[in-house]
C-alpha cells in the first residue's frame, strides 16, 4: 500500500512546518504544549528573550489582514531573537499581478528561514511548504475556511492550563461554525488530545452536517449545547464571511446564540469563557461574560504568545 | 568498563560543598543544572540543611547545537526561587565534560541578573574540555572514550547510580 507522508513532519516523524492539526500524533501537539510552558516564564526574567532563532529571518505573510494575530507572531519571533520582516503583500507584488510562488522564490533568494503565512485561499500554506528550500519553514497563520493550527494550539494550552485534564472534559464550540478555521481546527486537537464530548452549538445555516461523522455532536439548541460544559468556545460572527441571508438578524443570533451570564448558568459552576478574539460585544457574547470571572480570553492572548515560540523554534530545530 | 559508585560519590560532593559553604562569601544559593544536577542540589540543600530552596537552571534555550539537535522534549524549565542579583551561586552538576552546557548555563543565569560570583562543583569530572571551565570542586575525576554517554540516573527511593552508554 502507497503510504503519503504527512508534509508537515519528516522521516522521523518530526514537525518541520506547520500547516494543519489533522494528522499530527498526540505526541506532537503535548510537545508543543510542554515547551509552551517554558516559554511562558521568559517573560518573569531580566532579559525576556532567548537566543534560538538568533541570525534567522521571519518573514510575516499576511495576504489577509490580522492585526492581533501578525503582531503576536512578531512578538513571539522577536523573543526567540529572530529577525522579523513584515511585508505588507497585500498592496505591494500581488497587487502588481506577482504569483504567490513568484513572491515566495524571491523572498527566499532574500534569505528568509521562515514564513508565516495568511491567506484566503485554503492550502496556500501547503503550496508554499512543497516549494521552499528545505531550510525554510512553514506556518499556516490561518488558510481560508481550512484551518488555523496556532490558535488551535493556543485554546488547547488555555485549556489545559485551566483544566490540567482533557479525558473528563465536554467542550462546546459555539456559533459560526461554518465560516470557521479555529472550530476546525480545536476539533482535531481536542479530538487528538481524548476530549471525550465536543459539541457544535449553532443555528442550522453555520453548523456543517457532515460534524457528526468526526465524533462531533452538533446541537441547533444553546440550552442543550452548554448544559453541563467546562469549556464554551465562543466564536465570531464573521459578517466578512458571510453571503446571502444565513441569518436573519444579528439582534436574533444575539437573543437565540449569544452568551449572556443566565445562559451561562447551564455550564459547570467552574466552566471557563474562551474566544479566538477580536469579541464582538453584544453580538455572540455579553459584555458581562467577556468581562466576567469565567472568561479566559485575555490570558488567551498571553498564551498565544508562548505557544507561537514553541512552535517556532520546535519546526526551526528540526531538519527536513 | 569503568565502575562509578555514584553514592559513594555523592558522599566526597557533600564533604567538598560542606568544605567550600565554609570560606564562601554570603549570601550564596546552590543551583543545580537540569536534570541530575538538579537532584543532587535538592538532596545537598537537605543533608546540609541550607536555608530556603535551591534553584534549578536548565541549558535548553541557550545551547549550541539547536540547529543540529532541535528542541529536547521533557526538559524542565528553569526556576530560581530567590532574586540572583549579587548572589554568589554554587552551581552543581552530575558530570563535567566539554564545558559547553555550563557555557549554555551561563547564559541563562545571566538572563535573570548579575550574580556577585559563580563557581562550580560536580560530582564527576571526566576531561575533554572543549571550553575554559573548571570545577572548584570534583568528587573523582576520569577519563572516559568522547563517544561514552556519563549521566546520573535516580531512583524513586531516592538513590542514585550512573548510567554509562555507548551509543547505539
Amino acid at each position: 500500500m502507497l503510504s503519503r507522508r504527512n508534509p508537515q513532519l519528516n522521516k522521523n516523524g518530526e514537525l518541520i512546518h506547520l500547516l494543519s492539526i489533522e494528522g499530527l500524533p498526540k505526541a506532537v501537539l503535548t510537545q508543543i504544549l510542554d515547551t509552551a510552558g517554558t516559554f511562558l516564564s521568559v517573560n518573569d526574567r531580566d532579559v525576556k528573550k532567548v537566543p534560538l532563532l538568533r541570525g534567522k529571518s521571519v518573514f510575516n505573510l499576511f495576504f489577509e489582514d490580522s492585526t492581533r494575530t501578525r503582531t503576536t507572531f512578531e512578538i513571539a519571533a522577536k523573543r526567540l531573537s529572530a529577525d522579523v520582516i513584515n511585508l505588507d503583500i497585500a498592496r505591494s507584488s500581488t497587487a502588481k499581478g506577482e504569483s504567490l510562488l513568484d513572491t515566495i522564490a524571491n523572498l527566499s533568494a532574500m534569505h528568509a528561514d521562515m514564513f508565516i503565512v495568511r491567506h484566503a485561499e485554503s492550502g496556500a500554506p501547503y503550496l508554499i511548504a512543497q516549494h521552499v528550500a528545505p531550510h525554510v519553514h512553514v506556518v499556516n497563520a490561518g488558510d481560508g475556511r481550512h484551518a488555523h493550527p496556532t490558535q488551535g494550539l493556543l485554546d488547547m494550552y488555555t485549556i489545559r492550563h485551566f483544566k490540567k485534564d482533557f479525558s473528563q472534559l465536554t467542550v462546546a464550540i459555539v456559533g459560526d461554525i461554518v465560516h470557521s478555521r479555529v472550530a476546525r481546527s480545536d476539533i482535531h486537537a481536542l479530538t487528538t488530545l481524548g476530549v471525550p464530548e465536543i459539541r457544535a452549538v449553532g443555528p442550522k445555516t453555520l453548523v456543517p452536517a457532515d460534524l457528526a461523522s468526526m465524533g462531533v455532536r452538533v446541537c441547533h439548541s444553546m440550552e442543550e449545547g452548554i448544559r453541563g460544559a467546562d469549556v464554551i468556545i465562543m466564536l465570531r460572527l464573521q459578517n466578512e464571511r458571510m453571503s446571502g441571508a444565513m441569518l436573519p438578524s444579528p439582534g436574533e443570533f444575539f437573543k437565540r446564540y449569544g452568551l449572556t451570564a443566565e445562559k451561562l448558568r447551564l455550564a459547570r459552576p467552574d466552566a471557563i469563557v474562551m474566544h479566538p478574539g477580536p469579541i464582538n460585544r453584544g453580538v455572540e457574547i455579553d459584555s458581562s461574560v467577556a468581562d466576567g470571572a469565567h472568561s479566559v480570553i485575555l490570558p488567551q492572548v498571553t498564551f498565544g504568545i508562548a505557544v507561537r515560540m514553541a512552535v517556532m523554534s520546535t519546526i526551526s530545530g528540526n531538519q527536513a | 568498563m569503568l565502575q562509578l559508585d555514584a553514592e559513594a560519590l555523592y558522599s566526597e560532593l557533600k564533604l567538598g560543598v560542606k568544605a567550600l559553604l565554609t570560606v564562601a562569601p554570603e549570601p550564596l544559593a546552590l543551583v543545580g543544572i537540569w536534570s541530575g544536577g538538579a537532584w543532587l542540589a535538592e538532596r545537598l540543600q537537605r543533608d546540609l540543611a541550607l536555608p530556603g530552596k535551591h534553584g534549578v537552571i536548565s541549558s535548553t534555550l541557550h545551547r549550541d547545537d539547536f540547529s543540529a539537535r532541535g528542541l529536547a522534549a521533557g526538559t524542565d524549565a528553569t526556576q530560581l526561587p530567590f532574586a540572583i542579583d549579587g548572589l554568589h551561586i554554587l552551581l552543581i552538576d552530575d558530570v563535567l565534560f566539554t564545558g559547553r552546557t555550563l557555557r549554555a548555563v551561563l547564559n541563562e543565569l545571566f538572563d535573570f541578573g548579575r550574580p556577585a560570583s559563580v563557581a562550580l562543583a560536580v560530582l564527576v569530572d571526566r576531561g575533554g574540555r572543549q571550553l575554559p571551565v573548571a570545577a572548584a570542586f570534583a568528587a573523582v575525576r576520569v577519563v572516559l572514550p568522547a563517544q561514552q554517554r556519563l549521566s546520573l540516573a535516580r531512583a524513586p527511593s531516592g538513590a542514585f547510580s550512573f548510567s554509562l552508554r555507548e551509543p547505539g
